[in-house]
């Protein structure tokens, strides 16, 4: 039992804004005071400090097969020690991280609970494997549909109850948490070499289109009533003159609603937010991606900040792989799976004075700015946009123009006439930043019990030594970069993993993942799922998937 | 019980039938890993017979002693047990390798230099129209890959053995270039060469001489032509190339060919790997250290260092003063240099089978077979992860148990 004492409390789901309260905590839960017996309670004495709900990660590459063949083909990355091996485990990596330093360094920024972003169906056993290779953090996996065949080919027919049963199907072979579609039909046409230029653009074999994947998975999703809505990476990635795909995109879902969440979730929009024709003439398009974001009420995106420094590329975007090895030169890893899509990784430095990078990090800001702070979520797209550490950076650079102004003198000029950051004045407020990196990937990952302190919640807690009352953001910006990166704890669960920003206590989170199975019947796809093992797969259908055994804390939600 | 998963070679089918201990639609060598063979009866210590506690007692005492001590074998046991491995060797300060050191090390250093263009058997299976065998015998070595993946294997865009040209590059007749439409005979040792002027001529360069590796420049031109022609084409390539002249330097060439030929259709690449779970020996320390083998803890964190943290030069060295083998026998494989240390050190060996290991170790602990008694996670040649069963019951601890109730004794030694 925990008794954390005369915090001052921001809790955006529940409408506290810097108010001093008292937390109490009961076997991993947040509880009414009169739950617990004060003497029994350990007490964490919080006076003039910020509490928060642990950080929520809903896009980040923890976990499989991409994220280790970067490790294995990027040995430079891992030559930084972060940790020797003694009361915990050792720990190497600069932006790549072992396994453990993933648990560690999340919770080190008082960060509690990460979802990894896009797992090759077929590849969900490894996929597991490393999560569970995890310490601290709850996690989760989404399993990526955009490409795989069975997608198409129900989007063909035009048959949603099959859709819908295979999704349900899917995730429960899959111990997934949700449904992602990346680049949808572009990376079937890279198996041709290609790519899809269009939401027009025909799939091979299938003859589907991306606008037709993008729907008809929204509305299996919705039908299903998934606790996450569809996570998009979007077609056309990487491409000046994107920005156009990326709001041709979101306008297939206008007129739907759900009255938990948004639909649809547009993610890393960075690296989808180009105006222009050509990398000579490629300008922010984030203006207009923020107008038509904040005007509707059933879309979020996310960041994709990059940060300068060191990054490796690596997405379920096979061909835009391709392009980025060619434009860099860079070491390439690709890999072609099945019949349900592809990755590919390349090592990657943003530069601030590269007018190119310096953009790409000016659009990220210009996102995090300019659209509302429920509709827009904090995210590097690690490793893709650089170190999930520094979203403490992120933050204060939100929350401070003058901090900005700093920056923007050691980027590119580029910047000044490519994008519109130098003129936003806009400021977030701290508890803005929260529903940023707490209350709202909560809310849009459908997990009730994250992101926020009410009772019920789960006890994943924060606490930093800033004063809410007392800071000014906007001038103290490296007082909240550098409390960010060193919170006075970090509670999982009820547990003191974190104090004074050091590790006292490594513990085991959970693994979400969703069943949906019961709202379907599964007899209505039994033949195609035959049919497609017996035909294209390398594996025998019943091998295909993960047990729950095989999980080591696995967490079951079942849809009704 | 069907769909049982082989665990002989890195093909890993995962289609055989087993019934009353008979086991069918396996090849000979997957069949010969469920058929009765000599076991190690039980635990030993010098000879004498001892439980399992006491055995692993001895054994953690040996690890937790040792000033370096080496961890190497791996690849013929499940991803649970490598991890539990690797977790060794980090709280005893030990060196963690594995069997790719002496075969496939070279393609990770490959890796390394260009990454890799890469897919899953299924991709061959259901888009390769054509596929190269390039220094690798699956004929004899994976003897169903051609069948279940790719020369015989229908799919998606390959209805028919017609549809798809096999060609064989290697320096002799193999069974595997009998299967083949093209058989290309190189000269030992000049596999790079032959890259390079593929290379060349892929890039539209003009090559001046009559051969090249006793290649006829005319067949370079015609492979290249095919090669070019290829909607989709893998190359797969064994330790013909990464144990000949060149070694990783073949490979990254062959990755730079790849590379050159994305640009004009698509093509991928990936090694032939031979134990069934010899890549999880290299992804289960990968994200457990960020390596994937010749890694040493000696400092409390993992340096990767190869020719100086493999197995074979650690011990040729004399920088090891315990070893513990899983599942794997050096005694049998490695350099007699590196053999005749192994003799003077303490050795602890956990295998269901004895062999020549088993003769100069100190601690003997025989293990359940994966796959026929203890069940687990196993990466196939491709990456992809299947779960291999437990088929019958037995007396023996799996290699899983072994290792969990060692590491637990190991932490309880080190504090
Ligand atoms: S090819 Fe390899 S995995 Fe398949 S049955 Fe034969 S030995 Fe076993
Ligand atoms: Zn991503």
């Amino acid at each position: 039992m925990l008794w954390i004492k005369n915090g001052i409390v921001i809790d955006p789901k529940n409408g506290i804004e810097g108010e001093k309260m008292d937390i109490f905590v009961k076997e991993g839960k947040i509880v009414e005071e009169s739950e617990v017996n004060k003497e029994e309670c350990k007490v964490i004495d919080a006076s003039n400090k910020l509490v928060v709900a642990g950080g929520v990660e809903m896009h980040s590459h923890i976990a499989g097969s991409k994220i280790n063949t970067g490790r294995s083909m990027r040995p430079e990355e891992m030559r930084v020690v972060r940790n020797v091996a003694g009361k915990f485990r050792a720990v190497v990596g600069r932006v790549l991280l072992t396994a453990p330093g993933i648990g560690y360094e999340y919770a080190k920024m008082g960060y509690t609970t990460a979802v990894e972003a896009a797992s090759p169906p077929i590849g969900s056993p490894h996929t597991h494997e490393e999560l569970d290779a995890i310490p601290i953090l709850d996690k989760a996996a989404l399993p990526v549909f955009g490409n795989w065949h069975f997608v198409f080919k129900f989007v063909s027919e035009k048959d949603q109850e099959k859709l819908q049963a295979f999704i349900a199907w899917a995730i429960e072979r899959t111990k997934g948490y949700g449904v992602k579609i990346v680049n949808p039909g572009g990376v079937e046409k890279w198996m041709y070499g290609s790519n899809v230029r269009t939401l027009d653009d025909e799939v091979p074999i299938y003859g589907v289109t991306p606008r037709e994947i993008i729907t008809e998975v929204v509305k299996a999703n919705e039908a299903l009533n998934l606790p996450h809505c569809v996570h998009i990476h979007c077609n056309n990635l990487g491409v000046p003159g994107n920005y156009e795909t990326t709001i041709e995109t979101m306008k297939l879902v206008s007129g739907m609603k759900n009255e938990n969440r948004p639909v649809l979730h547009v993610t890393h929009v960075q690296f989808n937010a180009y105006a222009g024709s050509s990398w000579r003439d490629v300008s922010s398009g984030a203006e207009e991606i923020a107008k038509y974001v904040n005007k509707t009420d059933n879309i979020t995106i996310d960041m994709g900040q990059p940060i300068f420094g060191h990054a490796t590329a690596m997405t379920g975007d096979a061909p835009f792989q391709f392009t980025l090895h060619r434009l860099t030169g860079a070491r390439w890893s690709n890999k072609d799976t099945e019949i349900e899509g592809g990755a590919g990784i390349v090592p990657l430095v943003y530069l601030p004075k590269n007018p190119v990078h310096a953009l790409q990090w000016a659009i990220g800001l210009e996102l995090g700015l300019l659209i509302d702070s429920d509709k827009v979520v904090i995210s590097t797209d690690w490793p893709n946009g650089g170190p999930f550490t520094e979203y403490p950076y992120i933050m204060a650079m939100l929350m401070s123009k003058r901090m900005r102004e700093k920056e923007l003198e050691r980027v590119s000029p580029y910047v000044q006439k490519a994008s519109s950051l130098p003129a936003i004045d806009t400021e977030k407020t701290l508890y803005e930043v929260i529903k940023m990196s707490r209350s709202l990937p909560a809310k849009i990952l459908g997990m009730e019990n994250k992101g926020h302190l009410g009772v019920g919640a789960d006890a994943d807690i924060a606490i930093y030594d800033i004063n809410p009352n007392e800071v000014d953001p906007s001038v103290e910006y490296e007082l909240i970069n550098k409390a960010f990166r060193k919170p006075a704890y970090t509670i999982k669960g009820g547990e003191i993993v974190v104090k004074d920003g050091e590790l006292v206590a490594e513990t085991w989170g959970r693994t979400f993942w969703v069943d949906a199975t019961k709202k379907v019947s599964m007899e209505a796809i039994e033949s195609d799922l035959d049919e497609y093992f017996q035909n294209y797969y390398s594996v025998e259908r019943i091998n295909f998937g993960v047990d729950e055994r095989w999980v080591k804390k696995p967490a079951r939600l079942e849809v009704k | 019980m069907e769909n049982v998963v082989c665990t002989f070679c890195g093909s890993v089918c995962d289609d055989g039938v087993f019934e009353n201990g008979d086991i069918r639609r396996l090849c000979a060598l997957g069949k010969s890993k469920f058929s009765k063979k000599e076991r190690i009866k039980a635990p030993m210590i010098d000879g004498k017979e001892v439980s399992y506690e006491e055995a692993i007692e001895k054994a953690a005492e040996i690890l937790v002693e040792a000033k370096r001590p080496l961890l190497y074998g791996w690849a013929s046991t499940v991803n649970e047990a490598i991890r539990l491995g690797v977790l060794i060797a980090e709280k005893v300060g030990g060196i963690y390798d594995q069997c790719a050191s002496v075969c496939h090390a070279p393609g990770t250093l490959a890796l390394i230099e260009e990454g890799v263009p890469g897919g899953t058997l299924g991709s061959v299976k259901n888009r390769a129209d054509v596929v190269i065998f390039w220094g690798a015998n699956p004929v004899e070595a994976h003897p169903r890959h051609p069948t279940r993946y790719s020369v015989m294997a229908k799919g998606l865009l390959i209805k028919d053995r017609k549809d798809r040209k096999v060609v064989v590059i290697d320096v002799r007749e193999t069974k595997t270039a009998k299967l083949a439409d093209i058989f290309v005979q190189i000269k030992p040792g000049y596999d790079y060469a032959i890259i390079s002027a593929l290379r060349a001529i892929v890039k539209g360069e003009k090559i001046e001489a009559d051969e090249v590796g006793g290649v006829p420049v005319e067949k370079l031109y015609e492979l290249a032509e095919l090669m070019m022609n290829a909607k989709y084409g893998v190359i797969f390539y064994g330790l013909g190339v990464t144990q000949s002249r060149g070694r990783d330097r073949n490979v990254e060439n062959a990755i730079k060919l790849v590379q050159q030929l994305n640009r004009k259709t698509r093509w991928i690449i990936w090694p032939m790997r031979g134990h069934y779970n010899v890549v999880g020996a290299g992804e289960v320390p990968a994200w457990e250290a960020g390596y994937q083998y010749a890694i040493d803890f000696s400092r409390g964190y993992p340096r990767f260092s190869p020719a100086e943290f493999t197995a074979v030069e650690a011990l040729v060295r004399r920088d090891c003063d315990a070893a513990l083998i899983v599942a794997s026998d050096p005694a049998a494989h490695f350099p007699r240099k590196a053999v005749e240390h192994l003799k003077k050190i303490p050795v602890i060996q956990i295998d269901p089978h004895p062999n020549l290991t088993t003769l100069l170790s100190n601690v003997v602990i025989p293990s359940a077979i994966a796959g026929l008694e203890a069940e687990g996670s196993v990466y196939r040649m491709d990456g992809i992860v299947l779960r291999v069963k437990k088929l019958v019951e037995t007396e023996y601890w799996s290699d899983v148990q072994i290792l969990e109730k060692m590491y637990e004794v190991v932490v309880k030694r080190v504090g």
